[in-house]
């Protein structure tokens, strides 16, 4: 049990370390895998740069790749259908358009035999065609959440980087101005400033949920880079002459990856529900623009009459999350060199 | 009121002739990805009342799993066969009631690290009480003052009223024997040492070896002692068991074991141990022992300076001169800042390894960090071929980082864990020639063939790599600039003795190859005996003593070092029997100073 601290052998795996939380890093593969070993050593002799081993490695992790994929459907459904700035769709309606109800706007979708019929996902209470309604709700949505994700990831891991690294007043500074904006409840500033900003469209109005969204990345990249600047290869590296950036980019940040992509993912989650709540308040996206929070929103009380009004855009926006959550877990995994042989 | 502790002894009525433990064909696999991995197999052996067992062997050799299965504290995934008899009771696949009780009552165990064991928040006397009151009928006031005794036992200076304090109060040595009086509250039989002192400082250590060799003796219980120490096994075993690869490959007497070890394996891990001593012929030459009483030779000590004073008028420019270094780390609010280093001064000639040799706390690794740009210095020179660096700001001292590097302690802790080795390697030379893709692939597949690593490695990551292998690569990253000094903190601290010996080697090698001065700081003065031509000592930021490695280790002057020499286990029972002599005479010396 104690013997973590111990020296370690040269020439064999150690079992008694395979057992505790070490396993993965101190394996030691030329003799717990044999076999697997000697070809890789000669497969890998030549320099393979870390971009090729990363994507090597995103590519065998099966959940990110059906993550990638529902994500490219989704996205491909949205901006094909009803088409996109002014470049028109093959889907034949806009959401916008009314007209009267067909067969009370119930849905004409089936599956076997495959046809769409004349509304797929039926129609709202003022006769719109449904599907066009939430294709439009998921290209804002995607919009919204993707861009409040980068924003909140540059913003995030900026200050938490700069923070961490340099300490003192630099780090006093901006975790103060951090812990101010953790303390205004994002719907109070929303209610002051989304509404206006929400005038200008969409991309206005996300870029300002993620200027209001990024501290909790902040906060957790920040500790992340208070514990890794102690460690010893960051002295190595210093003592060297790399420069305050090649160390923060090249020694610290790689070994937050993991860190920074799981809360943008659980950033970008999250601001589809954040979008939603606003948009319920009348404070995001106006109509006759809509968005998937919007559409449930509009159809809250359709749950048992006429559900599909509820379902679509539901079972879409877990769609996304689920597919962004896959992708990130992969990016994760990808990024991170203990990963390689241990799962598949 | 050393009558009383003595009870303990009498409350343990005879056992009789037979072991106190007898361990047969035990057995430890563990399922890892639904397979069964051995991690010990036919283990065998009786410990016997009064007896020390030393179970020796390298990481992952399976000794502390074997101790372990005993007491039923395997991990969840692992499973024990064969039989292990306490006392005639089988413990192998016993209840786990039964198993709870023979814990509490008949064995104690004492972990490596004595400040992770003790809870910060209670005093250490509530803790020692808190095992006595499990274990007894006894009242609170009784089992206090029980605890006291004990206190007393483990010799601890003023029981009465340091069982009031804090583990945080305690020093590490301190902390040790407060363990140890907590395993002895409930009377063991048997009293299971898993590396007890491997945390230690050498004087710490010595102490604490001295401490369970007496209680051994009066207690007349049996202790397994697990440690990877060949010096601590033959300053306190009686039988040693080698473990290798989980089976067990000799048993002997400890005697005769260093003496003659049969095995392959054995010969080549005691050819490992650094032994202290053997290369200069000798430590302590100069202290004699006359009917238990001590004689120091000063003629020799003298004639020794003299020699030290000739070679620093040599003229030549030092690779590195320290001149009245101070250190300071800063304080905090109203706490003055904490001086870690004052007023060293050595240097090292092209070419030449200095030794800095000091406990924990001595600044050694401060002094380490300065010299290479990672922490300023509060007063004094730091000249590394001839430029005073404490002067130069960071743009200036870039050009000169070429001249020299730095290995660290920790080979795990060291390397980016996300580059690559060719790209931890690399690192430097690119920072600071540039060279093209192509050009910096050829030098550092050639660095790894400095290091005698397959060039394979360069795409592999830190974690795929051993310990030895790792700190390999902290060399070749080190050497990639071709330094004029090298800085080693340590570098062989966290390494398995066999393999420490092969990266000693190598390092021996390069140095002879290169020429490069080395700064090779370490507290195990055996090591520093086989690379270092000069030894410096350091105590608590001040250096004590410095001259060449035979002055210091036959003709020490400073107290301190005659204490460190004194301390540090040589891996020759008959030579440590005789060793222990002449630190007890030289402690007792040392008191009337």
């Amino acid at each position: 049990m104690s013997n973590h601290e111990n020296p370690r052998d040269d020439s064999r795996a150690s079992v008694e370390l395979s057992e505790m939380t070490l396993q993965s890093q101190d394996t030691d593969i030329a003799t717990a895998v044999p076999t697997r070993d000697q070809t890789d050593r000669i497969r890998t002799t030549e320099a393979k740069s870390q971009g090729r081993l990363i994507r090597e490695r995103f590519f065998r992790h099966k959940g990110a790749l059906a993550g990638i994929a529902l994500l490219a459907l989704i996205f491909i459904l949205a901006f094909t259908s009803i088409g996109f700035a002014g470049i028109p769709g093959w889907w034949n309606k806009e959401y916008d358009v009314l007209a009267d109800r067909f067969n009370e706007g119930k849905p004409t979708l089936t599956l076997w035999p495959f046809s769409l019929g004349e509304h797929p996902f039926g129609q709202d209470v003022l006769g719109r065609d449904y599907f066009a309604l939430t294709m439009r709700g998921t290209q804002t949505s995607l919009i919204i959440a993707f861009i409040v994700g980068l924003v909140a990831m540059v913003i995030g891991t900026t200050v938490g980087a700069i923070a961490g690294y340099f300490r003192g007043w630099t780090e006093a500074f901006l975790m103060r101005i951090t812990d101010v904006v953790i303390t205004i409840p994002t719907v109070v500033i929303a209610a002051a400033v989304a509404g206006i900003v929400a005038q200008y469209g969409i991309i206005p109005f996300a870029l300002f949920l993620g200027a209001v969204t990024w501290t909790g990345l902040a906060r957790l990249v920040r500790g992340e880079f208070l514990s890794l600047r102690e460690k010893e290869f960051v002295e190595s590296a210093k003592s060297v002459g790399a420069s305050s950036a090649r160390i923060i980019f090249r020694h610290i940040l790689p070994n937050t990856v993991g860190v920074i992509i799981v809360s943008t993912t659980l950033a970008i989650s999250g601001a589809i529900l954040l979008e939603t709540a606003l948009s319920y308040l009348g404070l995001g996206v106006t109509a006759p623009d809509t968005s998937l929070g919007k559409a449930i929103n509009d159809n809250r009380s359709a749950l048992t009459v006429r559900p599909w009004l509820f379902l679509w855009p539901g079972a879409f926006i877990i769609g996304i999350a689920l597919a962004v959550n896959f992708i990130g877990d992969g990016l994760r995994d990808a990024f991170d060199p203990k990963q390689t042989r241990v799962k598949q | 009121m050393s009558t009383s502790s003595v009870i303990i002894s009498d409350e343990q009525a005879p056992i009789g002739n037979g072991p106190i433990l007898a361990v047969k064909n035990l057995g430890v696999e563990f399922n890892v990805d639904n397979e069964w991995v051995m991690a010990a197999e036919e283990v065998s052996y009786e410990i016997h009342p009064g007896e020390i067992l030393a179970i020796v062997g390298e990481s992952g050799s399976g000794k502390s799993m074997s101790s372990m299965a005993l007491l039923g504290l395997l991990p969840r995934n692992g499973r024990s066969s064969g039989s292990a008899k306490m006392l005639g009771k089988e413990l192998i696949g016993a209840s786990q009631n039964t198993l709870r009780r023979v814990r509490g009552n008949e064995i104690a165990m004492i972990f490596q690290e004595p400040m992770t064991a003790l809870n910060p928040v209670l005093t250490v006397g509530e803790q020692i009480r808190e095992a006595v009151e499990q274990h007894t009928e006894l009242s609170p006031a009784q089992a206090k003052k029980r605890a006291v005794e004990l206190l007393r036992m483990v010799e601890i200076p003023e029981p009465e009223r340091r069982y009031d304090s804090f583990p945080h109060q305690f020093s590490g040595g301190q902390r040790q024997r407060a363990m140890i009086a907590i395993a002895l509250a409930n009377d063991p039989m048997l009293l299971i040492a898993d590396e007890p002192t491997t945390a230690l400082d050498v004087t710490v250590q010595a102490e604490v070896l001295d401490l369970l060799r007496k209680l051994n003796k009066r207690l007349n219980s049996a202790v397994l002692l697990i440690t990877h120490d060949m010096g601590v096994v033959a300053d306190l075993a009686d039988h040693v068991v080698v473990m290798e690869r989980g089976r067990i490959v000799e048993a002997a007497p400890t005697a005769q074991l260093f003496a003659a070890p049969a095995e392959a394996y054995t010969q080549q891990l005691l050819g490992a141990v650094p032994h202290l001593g053997s290369k200069v012929g000798g430590v302590l030459t100069d202290v004699e022992l006359v009917d238990g009483h001590l004689s120091i030779h000063r003629e020799y000590a003298e004639a020794a300076i003299r020699a030290q004073e000739t070679r620093a008028a040599s003229g030549v420019v030092p690779a590195l001169e320290l001149t009245d270094v101070d250190i300071e780390y800063p304080g905090r609010f109203r706490q003055p800042a904490f001086k870690a280093v004052s007023g060293v001064s050595f240097t090292i000639n092209p070419g030449e390894v200095l030794g800095l040799v000091g406990e924990s706390g001595s600044g050694k690794s401060t002094i380490a960090r300065a010299v290479t740009g990672l922490i300023k210095t509060a007063g004094g020179r730091v000249s590394i071929g001839g430029t005073d660096i404490t002067a130069l700001s960071a743009r200036q001292l870039l050009p000169l980082r070429k001249k020299f590097a730095i290995v660290f302690q920790d080979p795990a802790a060291s390397l980016n864990p996300r580059l690559s080795i060719g790209e931890s390697i690399g690192e430097p030379l690119f920072l600071h020639e540039k060279p093209g893709r192509a050009e910096l692939d050829k030098r550092v597949a050639s660095l790894l063939e400095d290091v005698q690593l397959p060039v394979a490695f360069r795409n592999r990551y830190p974690h795929e790599l051993s310990g030895g292998q790792r700190q390999r690569v902290g060399i070749a990253r080190a050497l990639s600039l071709r330094p004029d000094l090298l800085v080693a903190d340590e570098p062989t601290s966290a390494l398995d003795v066999s393999v420490q010996a092969k990266v000693l080697e190598l390092l021996q090698e390069l140095q002879r190859e290169r020429g490069f001065a080395c700064l090779f700081v370490s507290h195990d003065l055996a090591v520093v005996e086989l690379l270092a031509s000069h030894i410096a000592v350091l105590n608590k930021g001040i250096l004590v003593e410095q001259g060449s490695t035979e002055q210091i280790l036959k003709y020490p002057r400073d107290p301190y070092t005659r204490r460190l020499l004194a301390a540090a286990p040589v891996p020759d029972p008959a030579q440590q029997s005789l060793r222990r002599a002449q630190r007890s005479a030289l402690m007792a010396a040392g008191a009337v100073d």
